[in-house]
């Protein structure tokens, strides 16, 4: 699968709270969620993220609260992609869970400034600056959150073996 | 080769004699909890697939205490899906009103969680639970989700990093100034995906209060889980609590580690760390003159009986400046129970603090005293991120409970001692 966007540039430690402040977390719906996507890192985001665009941030992207919101709202705004140089834990599970796709590539990072066009192949695990012409490999995806991708998902693949078990 | 007390914990929950770093595998929960802001999410989860019966009604803990008393509507609505879904599957401990308490003070309290056991929270802060000798680690709605429907979630075993704290603290230091020193030490993603293991004389030493807030941070260095192994401190705790039989786990004399440090708790002084991440620590003789608007004591951090005991140790006779507010939140029922009798809300309400019912409240933003826009917190919580207590332009500095209430007392962040007069 090809995605394609902007970038919108982040720094590092980019908090579950400047992702969506708990101010908002009186509601789990996705569209008023977006409406207040990264509000506490870049006011302007919700308002011009477009369809496609990749968020890319510094290392430990999505530290703090276990809030599955922080995934639902960057995916709810459109956004196809996120690229960082690490992962918080809790961050990395519920991206998967909630499938929004995630890559960690530290050269990418580098490599791509605000507004760049960037395209991602998640099958090959590729990222292209196409405003600069370069190419960089993400880390692949575990093994085991692929079979989980490829299920659709924690709940499909619970819900297969549910089925499967007689349960 | 020998496995630490997070690998042994993970084996035989995994049905397995051993597993290492890296490993994948498939492990029995023995405790699912969810909260009012998280299992909203896990309930709908749960009935998309069309799962009917939680794995065991004893095991699925539902604690609505973020939002609540509810602040709005929304919040409302939100914990009622828990009381709907609570009622319809049974469910064992369910909390309600004035039962209710924060979750990670609560559960170690009244016996669920008990030593040994493997706990799954969609609630970062669920790495409290280390501090009794139990494997827990936080996740997401979905995760819950699945464990509440299978009893069942997958870990990536993690490489355990150890922590040994020699020497004797300070008079004013606890274990909350020892977990910011740490993080100040590795940084927020300093033990990324890994165990953080504490050990040394200084931890058998510590209070079982002071332990759970030392575990209750290791979130805040990125870890998946923090531990410490179960002692007769422990046992002391659980004896009379516990509600199912507990097994007791230690790591093996050849346990490996990614990483060892080592301490000299007698040079560390009380910590703060400064906005916007707990890794900006300092020491309170470098912190120099900060004025501040508000003081918040509470939390799964800091709103246990000795955090309030300490607190009024340096509140007695003493009353908030001008100007600034001082909010104090035991953290469970029993806990506030407790102080009253002590007589401790006497000493808080002549210094004018509002003493609020337990919750979660101001700690995440959500409400009982948020920030307007260019105010300061010392709080006692676990997190200073960017608007993390209301404001996106305010600020929050986390400390000990000594270290907030002397705060309280001066208007500016202050040392205990230049508030309470030696006898």
């Amino acid at each position: 699968m090809k995605l394609r966007g902007r970038a919108w540039k982040f720094g590092p430690d980019i908090d579950t709270d400047r992702i969506i402040p708990a101010r908002y977390l009186n509601t789990s719906d996705p569209k008023e969620l977006a409406k207040h996507c990264m509000e506490d890192a870049d006011p302007e985001f919700a308002k011009k993220v477009q369809p496609g665009d990749i968020i890319v941030a510094g290392k430990n992207f999505g530290c703090g609260s276990s809030r599955e919101h922080a995934p639902i709202a960057i995916k709810a705004a459109g956004v196809s992609c996120v690229i960082a140089k690490s992962f918080a834990r809790i961050f990395f599970r519920n991206a998967f869970n909630t499938g929004l796709p995630i890559l960690e590539c530290e050269e990418a990072v580098e490599g791509i400034d605000q507004g760049d066009e960037v395209e991602v192949d998640l099958g090959k695990g590729e990222i292209r600056n196409i405003t600069k012409g370069l190419t960089f490999k993400a880390r692949p995806i575990p093994p085991f959150m692929e079979s989980l991708l490829k299920a659709g998902g924690l709940m499909e693949w619970v819900k297969q073996r549910l089925e499967v078990g007689g349960r | 080769m020998g496995m630490t007390i997070t690998e042994k914990i993970l084996a035989d929950h995994a049905g397995r004699k051993e597993v290492f770093p890296g490993d994948l595998i498939q492990a029995r929960v023995d405790i699912a909890l969810g909260n009012d802001i998280t299992a909203p999410i896990a309930i709908g989860q749960f009935r998309r697939i069309g799962a009917r019966e939680v794995f065991d009604r004893e095991r699925v803990v539902l604690v609505p205490d973020h939002f609540t008393p509810n602040k709005d509507i929304k919040s409302a609505e939100q914990c009622k899906v828990l009381r709907d879904f609570a009622r319809e599957q049974g469910i064992i401990h369910y909390f309600e009103g004035g039962e209710i308490g924060i979750e990670h003070a609560l559960l170690p309290e009244q016996g669920i969680v008990v030593p040994g056991d493997l706990v799954i929270g969609a609630d970062s802060h669920t790495c409290t639970y280390g501090a009794l000798g139990a494997f827990a680690t936080g996740v997401g709605s979905t995760d819950l989700a699945a464990a509440m429907v299978t009893g069942e979630a997958w870990f990536k075993v993690p490489e355990s990093m150890k922590f040994v704290y020699y020497g004797k603290l300070g008079e004013w230091v606890s274990g909350k100034d020892l977990i910011l020193y740490t993080i100040g030490d590795i940084g927020v993603d300093g033990a990324l995906y890994r165990a953080m293991e504490f050990t040394g004389e200084t931890i058998r030493d510590l209070s079982m209060d002071s332990r759970f807030a030392l575990c209750n941070m290791a979130i805040e260095a990125g870890a998946k889980n923090g531990i410490i192994a179960p002692d007769e401190v422990t046992e002391g705790y659980v004896r009379g609590r516990a509600k199912r039989p507990y097994r007791l786990y230690r790591s093996d004399e050849d346990a490996s580690y990614v990483d060892v440090r080592e301490y000299d708790v007698s040079r560390i002084e009380p910590q703060v760390a400064f906005p916007h991440l707990p890794e900006n620590t300092r020491g309170i003789s470098e912190v120099g003159r900060i004025e501040i608007d508000q003081v918040v004591i509470g939390s799964c951090t800091n709103g246990r009986i000795e955090d309030l005991r300490i607190a009024a140790r340096v509140l007695k006779g003493n009353r908030v400046a001008p100007y600034v507010r001082l909010i104090i939140i035991p953290a469970t029922p029993l806990i506030y129970h407790q102080a009253m009798e002590e007589g401790l809300f006497e000493i808080f309400l002549e210094a004018k603090a509002v003493i609020s019912p337990p919750t979660c409240g101001p700690c995440l933003g959500g409400h009982m005293g948020i920030l307007a826009k260019g105010e300061r917190a010392v709080a006692t919580t676990n997190r200073n991120f960017v608007g993390r207590m209301g404001h996106p332009d305010s600020e929050v500095y986390l400390a000990n409970p000594a270290v907030a209430a002397a705060s309280a007392v001066k208007g500016y962040i202050a040392h205990p001692e230049e508030v309470v007069k030696e006898v």
